[in-house]
Parts: C-alpha cells; sequence; structure tokens
C-alpha cells in the first residue's frame, strides 16, 4: 500500500461516524436515490446512483465498522479498498454529484447521501484523487487571496466604482460597523454591481459596514474539494478579519457553498463558536424589509421565475425570504414546479462547474433543468447564488436560450430601491 | 399423539425460540452500540431551527413519500408499503401470535378476522415477488443488488409462505408445517442483526440524524 493510499483511507475513517454508521446500516438498496439525482435522471445510467457514489466508504465501514465484517476480515475476507477503485470512483464522487442533496430529501430510511459524499471527497482528496481543477484552485488561494489568485487589486478598483457610481463613501477595513460584508471572486471579477446594491440598501437601512482587504473572499474550494485543512485556512481567514474588526456579524454574499462554509461548516472546522453572527445577504434584506428598511419603488412586470440554489434552501435553510423580497418588487412572480426545497440543481455546484473534465457530463444534467424552466417559459430568471447565475447564463447561452435574463436578487432590489431623497 | 414431528414443534416452540430471540435481542443492541460508540461531533454552528425537535419529527414524516416521488419509482413505493403492512398485519394482529406476545411480556390486543389476515399475507407476498422483480429487471436495483438483498428477500417471505400453508393445512402435515412455519420465523430472527432487516431498527436512528442536521439549519427534512 503506497503512503497516499493509506492517509487517503485514514482520512476516510476519520469520517465515520455514528450518523454514517446508521445510514449504511439502514440501506434496503430500494434504489429511490437515483430519481432524485439530476445526473442519473438524465443519463440513464444506474452508476450514478447517488448511494453507489458510496459503496467504497460502505464497503469500509462494512470490512471494519462491523461485527461480520471484521470477523470476515479475520478470515482474509472482505474486499480491501485499493488505489484502482478510488480511481474509478473519481468520477461518481466529483464530477457526477453536485452535492445539491436531492437524494437526502427523498431516502425512505433518511439517510443523508449528500452528507457522506461530502464525507468522502475527504478520503478522496487525501489520497490524491481529487479532481486537478479544484486543487489547483486550492493551491491559488492557499497562496493568494481568492481561487483566481491575488484579487486584491480588482477588490479596490471595484469598491472604487461603486462608490462613484452611488456617491456613497464605502470605508475598507473599518472597525467596530455593524457588518463584514464578504464576496465571492465570481461577484467581484464581473462588475462592482453588488458592491453597489449592497451600499444603497444598507445605506437606506442605516446598517453599517465595511469590507476587510485581509478577509474578502467568500468562496471555499476546500469544501468542494474535501480538504479540512484548506477549507479550515480558508475560513479563518475570514473569521480573523471579522474578530479583529470587532463587527457584529458577517454578511455571505450570494453564493451557495460560500454561505454553507463560513455559517454552517465554519465553526466546526475551526472547533468553536463565532463571536458574531452570519447571515446570507437575502436573510439580511429580508429582516430589513420585515423591519420597514428595506423600502422600494416600482414593480417589475416581466414573467420571473426564482432559482433556488441548492445550498441556501435545501441545504441552507433560506427559503421564504427571497420569496418575500421579489415579491416586493414583481408583480408576475411564477414558481416552477419542484420550486423551494425540491428545486433541480444548476447543474455547476459542488465544484462540477469548476471541473473541466466534467463539462459534458453537466451540460447534459443541465438539461432537467432547462426543461423546468420550460415549463413556465420565463422572460427573467432571478436567484440568490453568484455561480448559479453564471452556469444559467452560460448553459442557456449554448442553447440559444439567452432571451432569458438571469438577475441577482440583491441587485434586483438594489434597482428597486426607493432611496431618492 | 404418535406424529413424528411433534418433537420438532415442541423444539422449535421452546428452546427454538428462546435461541433465536436471545440472538436476535443480543444482536440488535451489539449492532446499536457498535453505531452509537463510533459517536458525532459537537455541532458549534449556531442552530437557525430545531436539530431534536425536528430530528423527532423526521421519524415519522419520513414515512410518507415526498410529492411526485412515488411516481418516480411505483414498483418499490407501493411494493414497499404493501410489504411493510401486510407483514404488520399478519404479524401482529394473528391471534395465536398476540398469545405468544402475551405469554412472553404480558401484552394483548384484540385480534384481527381471518379474511383480513389471509388478504395481508398474500398481498404481502406479491409485493415481495413485486419487490423481486425490480431487482431482476430494473437497472438501478439490479446494480445495487447483493446477496443480503436477496437473502432478506426470502427470509422475509418464508414465514407468510409457511404460516399461510399451516394454518390452511394446503398440504405436508399440520403438525410438520407449523413446525417448519416457527423454524422460519426462528431464520428471520436469528438473521435480523447481521443482515440489512436492522433497518428496521435503524431507520429510527437515520432518520433522526438527517432531521436534526437538516432541522439545525431551518431547512425542511
Amino acid at each position: 500500500m503506497t503512503a497516499t493510499l493509506e492517509r487517503g483511507l485514514n482520512a476516510l475513517r476519520e469520517q465515520i461516524d455514528a450518523p454514517v454508521a446508521s445510514f449504511f446500516t439502514s440501506c434496503v438498496s430500494c434504489g429511490i436515490c437515483a430519481e432524485a439525482c439530476l445526473f442519473y435522471k438524465e443519463t440513464g445510467d444506474p452508476k450514478y446512483t447517488p448511494i453507489h457514489k458510496l459503496d467504497l466508504m460502505r464497503r469500509m465501514w462494512s470490512n471494519e465498522y462491523t461485527l461480520l465484517g471484521r470477523a470476515k476480515a479475520m478470515l482474509g475476507l472482505g474486499k480491501k479498498i485499493t488505489d484502482e477503485d478510488l480511481t474509478e470512483w473519481e468520477e461518481l464522487v466529483y464530477d457526477s454529484c453536485t452535492m445539491c442533496g436531492r437524494c437526502t430529501m427523498v431516502c425512505p430510511v433518511g439517510n443523508d447521501i449528500t452528507m457522506m459524499i461530502r464525507k468522502m471527497r475527504e478520503g478522496m482528496s487525501a489520497s490524491g484523487h481529487g479532481p486537478h481543477d479544484l486543487v489547483g484552485a486550492a493551491e491559488r488561494h492557499t497562496d493568494g487571496t481568492s481561487p483566481m489568485g491575488d484579487l486584491t487589486k480588482a477588490l479596490l478598483a471595484r469598491v472604487k466604482q461603486a462608490s462613484a457610481e452611488t456617491g456613497l463613501e464605502i470605508e475598507l477595513d473599518k472597525p467596530g460597523v455593524d457588518y463584514m460584508l464578504i464576496l465571492s471572486s465570481h461577484e467581484i471579477a464581473s462588475g462592482e454591481e453588488m458592491i453597489a446594491a449592497v451600499a444603497r440598501i444598507l445605506h437606506q437601512a442605516g446598517v453599517t459596514w465595511t469590507i476587510s482587504t485581509e478577509g474578502f473572499e467568500a468562496t471555499n474550494v476546500g469544501i468542494q474539494l474535501g480538504n479540512r485543512d484548506v477549507a479550515r485556512n480558508l475560513v479563518s481567514r475570514v473569521v480573523n478579519a471579522a474578530e479583529k474588526l470587532g463587527v457584529k456579524g458577517v454578511i455571505s454574499p450570494e453564493c451557495g457553498h460560500a454561505f454553507q462554509a463560513i455559517r454552517w461548516e465554519g465553526p466546526n472546522l475551526i472547533g468553536r463558536e463565532y463571536p458574531f453572527e452570519v447571515v446570507h445577504i437575502i436573510e439580511l434584506l429580508d429582516k430589513l424589509r420585515a423591519e420597514g428598511k428595506l423600502k422600494t419603488k416600482g414593480m417589475d412586470h416581466d414573467r420571473i421565475t426564482f432559482h433556488d440554489p441548492c445550498q441556501l434552501n435545501r441545504r441552507g435553510g433560506i427559503n421564504r425570504e427571497p420569496r418575500n423580497l421579489l415579491n416586493m418588487v414583481a408583480d408576475n412572480f411564477i414558481e416552477t414546479e419542484n420550486a423551494g426545497t425540491m428545486n433541480w440543481c444548476c447543474s455547476g455546484g459542488g465544484g462540477v462547474g469548476a471541473n473541466e473534465r466534467a463539462n459534458d457530463l453537466q451540460a447534459t444534467a443541465f438539461n432537467i433543468k432547462k426543461r423546468q424552466f420550460e415549463a413556465v417559459a420565463p422572460e427573467k430568471i432571478v436567484t440568490m447564488c453568484a455561480f448559479c447565475h453564471t452556469t444559467l447564463e452560460n448553459q442557456l447561452e449554448a442553447r440559444g436560450m439567452d432571451d432569458i435574463e438571469v438577475l441577482g436578487l440583491t441587485e434586483m432590489i438594489g434597482e428597486y430601491l426607493d432611496d431618492e431623497d | 399423539m404418535n406424529n413424528p414431528y411433534f418433537d420438532l414443534l415442541m423444539w422449535a416452540r421452546g428452546p427454538g425460540f428462546d435461541i433465536a430471540l436471545t440472538i436476535m435481542i443480543g444482536g440488535i443492541l451489539l449492532r446499536v452500540v457498535e453505531i452509537v460508540v463510533l459517536g458525532r461531533k459537537k455541532d458549534f454552528a449556531k442552530p437557525k431551527g430545531s436539530p431534536v425537535g425536528q430530528g423527532l419529527k423526521t421519524i415519522f414524516t419520513r414515512s410518507v413519500p415526498r410529492k411526485g416521488a412515488m411516481m418516480e419509482a411505483p414498483v418499490t413505493y407501493i411494493g414497499g408499503y404493501v410489504f411493510h403492512i401486510g407483514f404488520a398485519i399478519a404479524f401482529l394482529f394473528l391471534g395465536a401470535h398476540i398469545a405468544l406476545v402475551d405469554d412472553l411480556i404480558g401484552l394483548s390486543w384484540p385480534a384481527a378476522n381471518k379474511a383480513l389476515i389471509e388478504t395481508a399475507t398474500a398481498a404481502s407476498v406479491l409485493a415481495l415477488i413485486a419487490l423481486a422483480w425490480t431487482r431482476v429487471k430494473d437497472p438501478v436495483r439490479r446494480a445495487l443488488t447483493r446477496f443480503d438483498d436477496w437473502l432478506v428477500l426470502v427470509l422475509s417471505g418464508l414465514p407468510l409462505v409457511t404460516g399461510y400453508i399451516a394454518v390452511n393445512q394446503i398440504f405436508g402435515d399440520p403438525t410438520l408445517m407449523m413446525a417448519v412455519h416457527i423454524l422460519s420465523a426462528e431464520l428471520l430472527m436469528i438473521a435480523f442483526p447481521f443482515t440489512k432487516l436492522m433497518h428496521a431498527v435503524t431507520f429510527a436512528m437515520a432518520r433522526y440524524y438527517n432531521g436534526s442536521i437538516q432541522g439545525r439549519k431551518g431547512a425542511e427534512s
């Protein structure tokens, strides 16, 4: 056994806990998870059955953590996991799973299959089986300030643009304010709109905020690759920056996995509670709405539908908030079938969209999303994740459907903000 | 009373049953302990919803399929429901079974009539056949099916079939058939802790964990 394989298997062993054991013990291989998976649905290939993607982890659990398995192992029975197995499973664990969580919702015995994929990726990456593109992004982010390299200069330029556009002063690294905003590199790369919208909305609401130059990147490739060390390091940058500035809260931007990373995994990665709260920007806007601090003017009359990002709704608990906000500014809002908790994934999450090797498979899987939209024929699609946003735009464009406009909800609220003096 | 199978029946009803019950209960306890000792790390993320409340709730709510899901895999869903409900009726509401439980723990309840028991038994066996059919015909189920899956299908079906034959004296010596019925149930009990039959206990743990993970986030489960 090579050292890397040994390291991978040890990393996987560390992931096996009571929930995992209860899940594997309970699985009756009914296969109902298959029909919940966009990759199985669109290819019809049984190898994409979600629980099958975990078969190596199941084998380890069975061989080492069950009575009968251990008895078999003592007799020299029970198939060991080899490097070839791990190579074969790479496609199943990374390329064909966006960790969207639909399988977790339908499993009759209640197995959280998605959580186990997240765990299995720890073993895969430790054994050198992480996808090349995700490993590269992790290296760039670890060495620089974002998976795109060092984005500090770009951030400063965007803040300057947003300030000029809004006429509002945006102070970086300002201690003692209410919130510290973090951003996804997509939002920084694509323009100043997000920063400008947040500046105007929070100004109107009387909320003070800042951006730290020491921890502004929200994305965390560590949780997609399945590398706790990388994930912990990236989360720590944000936590340290927020603690240094003494803010009351951190605003997670329109990015699904970033919210998952900072809000739900982060405290466990660093092993303690935060001294500040973490809110998704849409949660904050809805809170301001409820407090009467968010005022809008006018309505969008186009046929608008909403795309729920998996990590924010199904796996993040943000469901009503965006709908409350959309109803403030859109009077022709129509829900797709399966909207909300059982929405279909954009096909790009969980690192799939950043993994070039998975491009063709992703394009095939997107077709279920396409049909979901076609059934309501929207003129505009609103979402609250920059990566879903980019994925939808690209996939729609590739199918000649770019007459449908894709919008971020924060920017849309910004457009209808009633902040005229 | 010179039936040559009488001793076998007596053994099955006496020592055989005690052995099977001991292995089943001891085995289940071991398997549950084996899971629980693995533990679970404390979650430091501030909850948005109620982890414990939703965990407990999910143990029950997950018994109902999500909207639209049933049509995605109708044989598995309907077969699954019919088998479980049919098996439960035949097992829990047959007079002789109630007498056995009364004997063991002093609890009893009214028995169902013969027609209901027999309909439930027949439906349950048909459901098992349908479930077996999907394991052969459907590519997803075929790929997932291992020896364990066939074993539990057969072991679950045997007590139903042999019970029906013994009660209705369809063929064979009635005493022998009753002994075979009891032995088949004992086989099921012995296999329980070491096969996928364990799901009948651990599903509650799995659903609880699922509900509590989702509940912490304020997400549905």
